[in-house]
């Protein structure tokens, strides 16, 4: 393990909005290859900003990330945004190219692929989500679930290292996100997921992590942290009517 | 249906071949120049943010508004474009949304692009930022003064396009009718539909005033606290800025109305652009008769540019004060 | 509502619908330029433009009821130019008692025969072409990327902010608002306002998803199967058609 570099690595991650609102504050956390962590935590307690950071999209104030082992700047942006996925909560926001080819294609063509190395991406990410049938539809008439696995497939066809997925489960029907908790699952990548879904959480991710306020509050294996109801309270989460994480058996790993 | 019919959307053919020549080239220089400026003021956002802006503003369009007695009218945009986004993307994203309609709508003629695209959306959007920014000067330096600022640059924009369409009637018209009638029908309409666009767009602006001002290109130079002095504009300023503003325009409007042709008529001549118009142009007498009709168009350009420019004025400040008075009622100003 | 920005595509495989986007706007606008440079006296011309244009449209697949209200966008362009010959100078006709300025009744004829040919040929390039294909036709016609982008963008975006106003417009009405004159649109107005915030706010969003994957400031080039020879020959055909009627009216 000590020879591998953590997938991520966040150290001290400071960082307020143009207004002036502070939205992290010194937040360090890592992610070992392989690992599926669940991000939890109220609305407005930083875990979109975090997640928006770790594949540059925002820029570094203060802290520092990294990626493999490679620390992001300003010079190696392409190379981060390449290795980390990032599915955004809106797949409308996501799919904005007039076809479900041109979108998943958009990512790879960014890479300088060739048009026969995107088609190829295409198919193949496609096919992991299986969803290679809507390749011709357009993105604003597919349904919620479906847009959902392109918005992951566009992300997909980057080859990533790391996959980060804020709120992957909200909006859809229960049958929609079974089929998403599956896809998942189903995924051999690195996986940080922000989510308000403590099922999912417990389904998917051994480990959670629960931020508020900008920083790590607690941190933990899924079910210790989801048994203490107490902690939950206090950062605006609560499990399910009848739910009971104990009841469950715990996660593969 | 209160749908601007003379200047918006005009078919093949509706102008002479030249007019619609030189209108192409002139819209092709000016879309170039506005495209260009758009791609350094938004950067690499420049895609997705015009793609959404025209998309807002073709939705825009297509939205009616109630206008009296249950008849609607809809929005134009331009002006609401370049205080929104700057002169040169406003004119971009309104230009792409024409194009659109007549590539895809067969709404404007494919031929008539040119002058449609002059006049909707480069007159309305340069135009009528350059009315914000001077009404901004006249106006208090607060969020009911942008408010009535962009309410009077929307209001002049729609006649500023009605007149751009008038001045090329002039050099093309297609139908023998005087400069000075199409003059004065398309402003006394346009001053009307005016009305309409200077209210919707004062509240629009309000709105995103109210909520993002940082959204807000045309008051980017104001700082946050000023923006957020909510203070009604008094009566009193309202009432004085209105009839100044009447005045203002009536006088600008029928000067053009009287002195123009003069001037146009020399140009024309000049330029050549005379012969090549339509001959009865000349036959008819728009220029032989203009000391009777002049006269004639002359008071009565003056009182209908003076009677809705007041109507302008009092009705986007009526709007304007309303609008502001109750917000503040509504959300009790923070400390 | 405004009826007039209805999507006009008619679903179809007809040979017009197979032409390649770029050939066919290049055909519609020639055709156009031809139709409008044609001189107005020459009623023959516009005989034959307009037999083009009836048949490109019934190829189509328009029935004469759908075509004739597709029209519609002409009609304000059409009362505007029966109003003319009651106002024009010039020499007077009689008809039924009214006076009527010859000139006038020939401008009429000009702006409506123009408008309608005009309008026919862009019915059949919207009837017969899907919005993406025109983006990508705009594209092979070497439309700045940039342009081309923001159409690709403008109509991806479109319809999710027209029924996002639209379910506005319903909670209003839910809750009893039914305006009627101007002074009572400011929910209305706004609701624009708002609406434009939250566009902006996608555009951002949006931004930073392309930036996600790799954007940087120019859009990669993908696709496209060009335009063949024989695209360019049929759309042509029908802008050399109206052209090469209007040179021969000008040469009469």
């Amino acid at each position: 393990m000590h020879s591998t570099p953590e997938s991520v690595a966040v150290e001290d991650l400071t960082f307020s909005y143009p207004n002036g609102h502070a939205v992290l504050d010194q937040l360090s956390m890592t992610v070992k290859p392989g690992e599926k962590v669940a991000l939890l935590g109220p609305n407005g307690a930083g875990k979109t900003t975090l997640a928006l950071h770790l594949n540059g999209v925002l820029e570094l104030q203060a802290g520092s990330i990294k990626v493999n082992g490679i620390p992001i700047n300003e010079d190696n942006l392409s190379e981060i945004r390449r290795r980390v996925g990032m599915v955004f909560q809106n797949a409308d926001d996501q799919l904005f190219m007039p076809t479900v080819r041109e979108d998943v294609a958009f990512g790879p063509a960014n890479l300088g692929l060739t048009k026969e190395q995107q088609a190829e991406r295409v198919r193949e990410a496609l096919d992991a989500v299986d969803a290679i049938d809507f390749v011709d539809r357009t993105p604003h008439h597919l349904s919620g679930g479906e847009k959902r696995r392109v918005a992951i497939a566009t992300v997909l066809a980057m080859h990533p290292d790391v996959l980060v997925l804020d709120e992957p489960t909200s909006g859809l029907d229960p049958f929609g996100r079974r089929e998403l908790a599956n896809l998942l699952k189903s995924l051999d990548l690195t996986q940080l997921v922000i989510t308000h879904d403590l099922p999912l959480a417990l389904e998917l991710c051994p480990r959670s992590v629960i931020i508020s306020n900008g920083r790590v509050v607690a941190d933990g294996p899924t079910p210790e942290v989801l048994a203490d109801s107490q902690l939950l309270a206090a950062h605006r989460l609560e499990l399910p009517y009848g739910f009971s994480p104990a009841a469950i058996a715990q996660p593969e790993p | 249906m209160l749908r601007l019919f003379f200047a918006l959307h005009a078919p093949d053919g509706f102008l002479s071949t030249p007019v619609a020549i030189a209108t192409a080239a002139i819209s092709f220089a000016v879309v170039g120049f506005a495209l260009r400026q758009s791609g350094r003021e938004l950067k690499d956002k420049q895609i997705p943010l015009a793609g959404i802006a025209a998309a807002f503003i073709f939705a825009a369009q297509m939205f009616n508004f109630p206008v009296a007695a249950g008849t609607t009218g809809h929005l134009l945009g331009g002006a609401l474009a370049a205080i929104l986004l700057g002169p040169a993307t406003g004119a971009l994203v309104v230009t792409i949304v024409v194009v659109v309609q007549s590539l895809l709508f067969a709404d404007g003629g494919l031929s008539a692009l040119g002058y449609n695209i002059l006049n909707m959306a480069i007159v309305t959007a340069f135009g009528g930022y350059a009315v914000f920014l001077l009404a901004r000067k006249l106006m208090p330096n607060n969020a009911g003064g942008i408010i009535g600022a962009a309410g009077l640059a929307a209001a002049a924009s729609v006649v500023l396009s009605a007149m751009a369409f008038s001045v090329e009637w002039l050099f093309g018209a297609t139908a023998p009718i005087d400069f000075d009638n199409v003059f004065t029908a398309m402003v006394g309409v346009h001053l009307l539909i005016g009305i309409g666009e200077g209210c919707i767009t004062a509240l629009a602006i309000g709105a995103v005033v109210a909520s993002r001002p940082d959204l807000v290109h045309g008051i980017a130079d104001l700082d946050r606290e000023i923006v957020a002095d909510r203070s009604p504009v008094p009566m009193r300023t309202f009432v004085i800025g209105g009839i100044l503003a009447s005045i203002v325009m009536a006088t600008v409007v029928s000067q053009f109305a009287v002195d123009s042709p003069d001037g146009l008529e020399t140009v024309a001549e000049e330029t050549g652009f005379a012969d090549q118009a339509e001959e009865h142009l000349l036959d008819s007498g728009v220029f032989a008769d203009y000391a009777v009709s002049g006269v004639a168009n002359e008071s009565a350009s003056l009182a209908i540019a003076g009677f809705s420019g007041t109507a302008i004025a009092m009705t986007v400040g009526y709007g304007l004060f309303f609008a502001v008075g109750e917000r503040r009622r509504r959300k009790p100003a923070p400390a | 509502m405004a009826g007039a920005h209805q999507h006009l595509l008619l679903p179809g495989t007809s040979p017009i619908h197979r032409l390649a986007p770029e050939a066919k706007i290049v055909g519609a606008f020639l055709f156009a330029v031809g139709v409008s440079i044609t001189p107005r006296t020459a009623v023959w011309a516009f005989a034959l433009n307009a037999v083009v244009v009836a048949l490109a449209m019934r190829i189509t697949g328009y029935r004469v009821r759908q075509a004739v209200v597709r029209f519609a966008a002409v009609l304000p362009f059409v009362g505007f130019a029966l109003f003319i010959p009651l106002i024009a100078g010039g020499d007077q006709t009689q008809v039924l008692g009214i006076g009527l300025s010859i000139e006038g009744l020939w401008a009429s004829w000009n702006v409506i025969a123009k408008a309608t040919l005009g309008t026919g040929a862009s019915l059949v390039l919207a009837g017969s072409t899907p919005i993406p294909d025109v983006v990508r036709g705009l594209g092979r016609l070497r439309v700045p990327t940039v342009i081309v982008s923001i159409v690709a963008f403008m109509f991806r975006y479109l319809d999710l902010i027209v029924e996002e106003m639209a379910r506005v417009r319903v909670a209003m009405t839910a809750r009893g608002h039914d305006p009627r004159w101007l002074w009572q649109a400011k929910p209305i107005a706004t609701s624009a306002g708002a609406m434009f915030v939250r566009s902006y706010e996608r555009g951002e969003r949006v931004h930073g998803a392309m930036l996600a994957r790799g954007f940087t400031g120019t859009m990669p080039q993908m696709d496209h199967r060009a335009a063949t020879l024989s695209d360019w020959l049929l759309s042509a055909a029908a802008g050399a058609i109206s052209l090469s009627l209007a040179t021969l009216a000008l040469l009469t």
